[in-house]
């Protein structure tokens, strides 16, 4: 046994002890935090797979935000879970355990029922790289021959924020999301609120560029603008924008609303919706991507968050 | 000329991968906060430092290499902060109670 392998097979134990503690530990807070470092294994598991830009998007997403939305969900919770002792009953235990059960099993009969070789695409889109000029396949695929899935991905998100503003109350719809942060001024984490954001913002950059042929991409790069976004929101060395701001608003919609306007353009110049002219594929793209950018900073950062809770007056 | 490297690399690597064992000790040994949190400095900072220190000789290239320190760096930068704002917190509990 290789150390390579004896290496992935510690991972994968870890990964699933981590998954299973997770799920069995009581408090919530302790359940986040084996949460977030569930997501960091994983992003190594993908990273063993070849599959660098799913890790870098899980230690974004599934590691970093996620963990702190789940953490601010935590601390909401945590005046209700000292009071909440009863547990559910055991017929709905019974049934959520079978349920997962069931759900497991299917879930391994399908990867294990895979015929080998697994069908897959993968030399159709190396052979056709050439099309878009770009050699990463992984945006080949998200932003050329698959684009449709990426551009209705785009409009889940901005659902998903319209959902989050709709918990507002009454009086504070329109406001500025979440809690006004203050930090003392001469601070570590107003110190590092202003250290770090140059280089991450050159970091999110250099993630998005280095996507056409790299790993990378608009989601990656917009999660690191986004955590330096809130970085500084936390240290309150600036405030959540409104969210009645057009200015804002449109920055959420620049995204899907080029990629929609570049759809239609290629319908109208007579091939089909979103095929782009040979010629103009890259520069399409990346025109798409950096609109992208943008709206995932945008709206990943307004997301985390939360609901309007101080009105503008 | 590789063998220098290799050599260099393996003493660094696990000197690295002693102070991260040290640090996860500490972490699991040390009575409360303040004390866990200067030995998992000791993984961030040495530890990772000696990593990085090892996989110099191994980088193809001098952005490579510039790559690997400054991911050290920002380590360090982040480690830090952290611990700072773990430590103030738990003293202000301490002087809660």
């Amino acid at each position: 046994m290789s150390v390579a392998t004896a290496f992935e097979i510690v991972l994968a134990a870890v990964v699933l002890g981590l998954g299973i503690w997770t799920t069995a530990v009581r408090e919530t807070y302790s359940a986040t935090v084996g949460f977030v470092a569930y997501g960091l294994l994983v992003a190594l598991v993908w990273v063993r797979l070849d599959a660098v830009d799913v890790a870098l998007t899980e230690a974004a997403i599934g590691g970093g935000l996620g963990g702190v939305l789940l953490l601010g969900a935590a601390a909401r919770l945590r005046n209700t879970e000292l009071v909440l002792t009863e547990a559910p009953g055991k017929a709905t235990q019974v049934a959520a355990a079978v349920l997962a059960a069931l759900t497991g099993a299917a879930l391994a009969g399908a990867v294990l029922l895979l015929p080998d070789p697994a069908p897959t695409l993968a030399p159709t889109v190396v052979e056709h790289a050439w099309a878009t000029g770009m050699t990463n396949p992984v945006t080949n695929v998200l932003m050329a021959f698959r684009a449709m899935d990426t551009m209705l991905e785009k409009v889940v998100l901005l659902l998903a924020i319209v959902g989050v503003w709709s918990l507002a109350t009454d009086g504070a719809w329109g406001g500025h999301p979440g809690p006004r942060h203050r930090a003392d001024p001469h601070g570590v984490l107003v110190f590092l609120a202003r250290l770090l954001p140059p280089v991450g913002i050159v970091v999110g950059i250099y993630i998005l560029w280095t996507g056409a042929n790299h790993p990378g991409g608009a989601f990656q790069g917009g999660a690191i603008l986004a955590s330096m976004w809130l970085l500084t929101i936390m240290a309150g060395l600036t405030d959540t924008p409104p969210v009645s701001s057009r200015r804002w608003r449109l920055v959420l919609v620049a995204g899907p609303g080029l990629f929609l306007v570049v759809g239609l353009a290629g319908l109208w110049l007579g091939a089909a919706f979103l095929a782009y002219p040979p010629a103009q594929a890259k520069p399409l793209i990346l025109g798409i991507e950096v609109a992208m950018i943008l709206t995932i900073a945008v709206t990943l950062g307004l997301l985390i968050a939360g609901a309007p809770e101080r009105s503008v007056k | 000329m590789s063998l220098v490297r290799d050599i260099m690399t393996i003493a660094a690597v696990s000197a690295g991968a002693f102070f991260f064992l040290a640090g996860t000790v500490g972490l699991l040994r040390f009575p409360d906060t303040l004390t866990r949190l200067h030995a998992l400095t000791k993984a961030d900072n040495l530890g990772l430092g000696l990593i990085v220190v090892g996989l110099l000789p191994q980088a193809g290239s001098l952005r490579d290499g510039l790559k690997l320190v400054s991911i050290w760096l920002l380590v360090m930068l982040a480690g830090a902060t952290v611990s700072q704002l773990i430590a103030r917190n738990a003293r202000q509990d301490e002087t809660a109670k």
